[in-house]
């Protein structure tokens, strides 16, 4: 497979998109845009709602060109367009956080997309090479979908963890090693020593890759 | 709190990468790396006539290429308003008088000047232009190389012009006084220095100021659809005096570092 093509959809597939006009298109890094349905997406509580006019409405005022949503691939059209859906409670607006484009044949097809890493952020791998690093949610239990976006500031060391991550991201990227949670977090672990900012050092990149690439091999065997 | 999406702090520069001499058939050139934004700058010299108002001295050119490669809107002549911006900032940059020293390239008095074209090729775009081009130029300024031509006076009283056979007898050009560019964007309320593309697109004004070596401000423009309050500019300029000056410093041991290195150099040139 070539290193940096667009993305090729296929059902069941976890995507980070940005909505870009009106009547629901979503950027997903593909070779056209993809489309989210009124119908697939869920309402704020998860009810069941009418198709109408008011409904449409409301729909605007909650989603706006430019917002971020995590969505599921529900369908390919014969040309390679993708159909979205949000219809779970765990998919939808998001919030405060960083995304990193990368190539789509670096992350890998794992179980779950949606990984909660222990040094304090979590991670959402898009099968379509984007990246959504946001700081843990304090409450399990709120209506995840984030209808509410959170808008208060984020703490410095949160924000201290995710700019860590986004940078280890890059450097798996740049050594071209493929992105899951178990790399991400050895990246993460051995970029301790090293200032954040000094992770983009060719030299520290090299390091710290070379470091996971090790930590991983001996997983493996 | 000085934190930035990469880690850096709101004053520190990308890890930058500067090779000069990198053009074969130029006076001097230079490349700098700064992030995704990558410049190449070629300096010729040529040999024609001083301009009537300035008799006894030579001058510089400036052109900008935005290359198609840089970004999608660059495509055909998508980029020659920016080019022509850049090219009017460089220009008034370097009209004041100490930059640099205009009278060293004069061969003849109103008749023959050394003429520096500068050109300027954009290969990839990505953020902070300015400061790179303007780094960029100083570089290749400074690994310029004009050849020491002697004037020859015959009995009829017409003038000859004799190339010396040597070709490392040259003259080098002073570039203590050139300043260098650097771009505040205003995000929020705090400012920051060497914005990637995607914090230029968060930022709303900008402030070009340029800066010279030993800190003093030269020229400074305002881009950007938004309004800058006179005490954030007040600030950002002595942010950038500050950051400019550092910024001369490091280019300078690194210039120095680079021509120590002399003809055993390797040169990675566009295949490293």
């Amino acid at each position: 497979r070539s290193l940096a093509p667009r993305y090729n959809g296929e059902v069941g597939d976890i995507v980070v998109g940005r909505i870009t006009e009106k009547r629901w298109k979503v950027e997903t890094n593909s070779r056209l845009d993809s489309v989210l349905l009124l119908s697939s997406m869920n309402l704020p509580g998860g009810e069941l709602r009418r198709r109408s006019a008011e409904d449409e409405l409301a729909m605007r005022d909650y989603l706006q060109e430019g917002d971020l949503i995590s969505a599921e691939v529900q369908s390919v059209f014969s040309d390679g367009a993708v159909s979205l859906h949000t219809r779970s409670l765990k998919y939808g607006k998001l919030g405060q956080g960083v995304l990193v484009q990368v190539s789509p044949s670096l992350v890998k097809r794992q179980k779950t997309h949606f990984h909660d890493l222990p040094c304090g952020a979590s991670v959402i791998l898009g099968n379509n090479g984007f990246i959504w690093i946001y700081p843990t949610p304090e409450q399990k239990d709120e209506e995840a979908g984030g209808f509410t976006t959170n808008l208060e500031p984020v703490p410095l060391s949160d924000r201290e963890v995710i700019s860590r991550l986004r940078n280890c991201i890059v450097a798996l990227v740049t050594q071209k090693l493929m992105l899951f949670d178990t790399s991400i977090l050895y990246c993460y672990e051995a970029s301790l020593p090293h200032q954040i900012k000094d992770i983009l050092k060719p030299e520290v990149m090299e390091e710290i890759v070379l470091e996971t690439r090790q930590r991983l091999l001996d997983l493996e065997g | 709190e000085d934190l930035r999406v990469d880690g850096r702090g709101c004053e520190d520069y990308r890890c930058a990468e500067v090779e000069t001499d990198v053009v074969s058939n130029t006076s001097g050139s230079a490349r700098v790396k700064l992030g995704h934004t990558d410049i190449l700058v070629g300096v010729k010299a040529e040999m024609g006539t001083p301009k009537l108002e300035k008799p006894d001295e030579g001058y510089l050119e400036f052109f900008v290429d935005c290359s198609a490669n840089a970004t999608p809107e660059f495509e055909g002549r998508g980029g020659e308003e920016l080019g022509t911006e850049i090219a009017n900032t460089l220009y008034r940059i370097f009209s004041s008088e100490s930059c640099v020293d205009l009278k060293s390239l004069c061969i003849n008095p109103r008749e023959h000047c050394w003429i520096l074209y500068v050109d300027v090729l954009l290969l990839e775009c990505g953020g902070n232009l300015f400061d790179a081009i303007s780094i960029a130029v100083k570089a290749a300024l400074f690994n310029t190389r004009i050849p020491k031509v002697r004037v020859l006076e015959d009995e009829e009283g017409s003038k000859e012009i004799e190339l010396s056979d040597d070709p490392y007898d040259c003259i080098r050009l002073n570039v203590d006084e050139v300043p260098c560019i650097v771009t505040l964007s205003k995000i929020g309320y705090r400012h920051v220095v060497d914005a990637t593309l995607q914090e230029e697109a968060c930022s709303l004004a900008s402030l070009l100021i340029s800066v010279t070596s030993k800190g003093d401000l030269t020229c400074m423009k305002k881009v950007g659809k938004g309004s800058l309050d006179p005490e954030s500019i007040f600030e950002m300029m002595e942010t950038g005096k500050r950051v400019g000056k550092s910024l001369h410093t490091s280019l300078q041991k690194i210039l120095d570092e680079e021509e120590s290195l002399g003809t055993t150099r390797q040169k990675v040139g566009f295949l490293g």
